[in-house]
């Protein structure tokens, strides 16, 4: 089982300080921050990808190779590549390339993205996006592993004759994770070609999670790939760690309340109640993350969100530092049950 | 386009379930006494027409912290998911809102804002109202109507309006509700009743079971 952090790389202001990070540090944060999350032990970071402000990840790969070149071991992954308005053509050249660079050492996660008016900017329609996802996927499938590709759809220029370079890495093409909160489709593409399936979890109850989950596993069976729980599982997941916790939640609180996406909504209380959100000790963190499993069985990449909402990067090192002293007593508890 | 909506549990062929979504305010509010006289009428007629009923009532204020929460996180919790769950699995749905500033309240409007897209696609609405003048009787015809419309619902003909007058009236030896009020409150509940009573009973289907084979999925593309 793989351990990690996931970040969307938004640039908010800290509420504490009122203070906004540059677009230039937030982008060298990230790197900081990665080359930590090895440094502690963990097995992945994956980078995520927007258009539009306040976001700063809009090229991952330029940043996965920065950081790749300045790590040894660390998987490099992303949350996620945007599959619908991102040319195949340019993520089966860009992550190729980036395969060859990091000897192999990255995968990548696919995902749709859910804000409308990115899509025409790429000439696209939200409305299109499952229909987007799977017919640039196809084609993307089809690059890494055929030369010569002639191929007409709907939503790209024919190609005919064309060989992407460079090839994949001793001809394996990289791994994919499809990525989706809450669109079966998704799930059933992933099980469709045997890929994994990485849940968000952490804007939604854990009912609906282990729904998608249960589903993405019996289609996984059913079109052959292995056994429902041999299906390859990810998930989301969002802490904050102090060593008391009751000092977690009052540092957390302030970014907590300001938070995008669900800040001036529910009280921490209840969001950490509803969704896999854990404040608290790291083995609070510990305990929540194993009872993860109870829902959605043995899995095998775990990711966490540690770098949003404004937290200064001080603060990001030190959730860092905690979580590898969680991430170890997490893989014990895998060695007990693999023994 | 997946129905995300929830399998319910057996019951017998012939139970209708009544959602009652009642916005009022205040205690008591007349948006409640309406909700309540409509919902019961509408039982009175499913049974005289031989069918078993559950009337739920949904009052949207202690709700409201929760469909707030809902608007930004995404997902309906606790309460609020219950009685969501409750609209999705009725058979028909009496929905009432007093008018704030000429049309329905905010609060109603954002209850029906968080359901799930298709949760009342087919549905029978009764549709109703309170205000404190008759002046205002037209929300119904130019805001609930057209916003049920685009819901897909099913809205019968009658809808319901009462303003303090309807409640306090005494023309006729009789107070409001048992004169005026009640005959369109009975009309209205007939309609709805009819057309829950003539339906086969809802049966909540799996969200996941109508998922597209991946054959299919690949050839619309």
């Amino acid at each position: 089982m793989e351990f990690g952090i996931f970040t969307v790389g938004d640039v908010t202001t800290d509420p504490t300080t009122g203070r906004t990070v540059t677009e230039h540090e937030r982008i060298k944060n990230t790197v900081t921050i990665a080359k930590k999350a090895e440094e502690v032990g963990l097995d992945v970071v994956a980078l995520g990808q927007h258009h539009n402000p306040p976001f700063v990840a809009s090229a991952p790969t330029t940043t996965m190779a920065y950081i790749g070149a300045q790590t040894e071991r660390i998987k490099l992954s992303t949350s996620t590549t945007l599959i619908t308005t991102t040319d195949p053509v340019r993520i089966a050249e860009d992550y190729a390339t980036l395969q060859h660079l990091l000897d192999g050492r990255m995968d990548l996660m696919l995902g749709r993205g859910n804000t409308g008016p990115v899509y025409p900017w790429f000439g696209k329609d939200i409305r299109d996006g499952i229909a987007l996802a799977v017919e640039h996927y196809a084609l993307l499938r089809r690059l890494w592993r055929e030369e010569n590709v002639d191929w007409e759809g709907k939503y790209r220029t024919p190609l005919h004759g064309f060989t992407s370079t460079p090839r994949p890495l001793d001809g394996e093409p990289p791994f994919v994770w499809h990525g989706s909160i809450r669109s079966p489709e998704i799930a059933e593409q992933a099980a469709y070609y045997g890929d994994g399936f990485f849940s968000n979890h952490i804007f939604w109850p854990a009912s609906h999670t282990a729904k998608m989950v249960e589903f993405y596993r019996s289609r996984y069976e059913h079109y052959g790939h292995g056994k429902a729980e041999e299906a390859i599982v990810g998930l989301g997941g969002q802490v904050y760690l102090a060593r008391k916790s009751q000092d977690a939640v009052k540092e957390f609180r302030p970014y907590f309340d300001n938070a995008p996406v669900y800040g001036h909504g529910p009280s921490l209380e209840e969001f950490t109640k509803e969704t896999p959100l854990t404040v608290g000790t790291p083995q609070q963190v510990v305990e929540r993350t194993l009872a993860f499993r109870e829902y959605a069985g043995s899995y095998q990449r775990q990711l966490f969100l540690v770098d949003h909402a404004g937290l200064p990067l001080t603060t990001v090192l030190h959730q860092l530092d905690l979580l590898g002293e969680v991430v170890a007593e997490l893989r014990k508890h895998d060695a007990e049950a693999v023994a | 386009m997946t129905r995300l909506t929830l399998a319910g549990g057996p019951r017998a062929e012939d139970v209708r379930r009544i959602a009652v979504v009642s916005a009022g305010l205040s205690d008591p509010s007349s948006t409640r006494l309406l909700a309540d006289l409509l919902g019961e009428a509408t039982r009175a007629a499913l049974v005289a027409a031989g069918r078993e009923v559950e009337v739920e009532l949904i009052e949207l204020r202690p709700l409201a912290h929760g469909i707030t929460d809902a608007l930004l996180t995404g997902f309906p919790t606790g309460d609020l998911a219950a009685a969501v769950e409750t609209v999705a699995a009725a058979d028909a749905v009496i929905a009432v809102t007093p008018v704030f500033s000429a049309s329905y309240s905010g609060l109603f409007k954002t209850f029906f804002d968080v359901l799930e897209e298709g949760t009342v696609e087919g549905k029978p609405v009764l549709i109703a109202a309170t205000a404190g003048t008759a002046r205002h009787s037209l929300v119904l015809d130019h805001a609930l109507r057209p916003m049920f419309g685009y819901l897909r619902a099913v809205v019968v003909p009658t809808g319901v309006f009462a303003a303090s007058e309807d409640w306090a009236s005494t023309s006729g030896g009789s107070n409001g509700v048992e004169g005026e009020l009640r005959t369109r409150v009975d009309r209205a509940a007939g309609e709805l009743a009819d057309l829950a009573a003539a339906r086969p009973a809802l049966h909540r289907v799996d969200p996941f079971g109508d998922v597209p084979d991946f054959s299919t999925l690949l050839g619309g593309a």
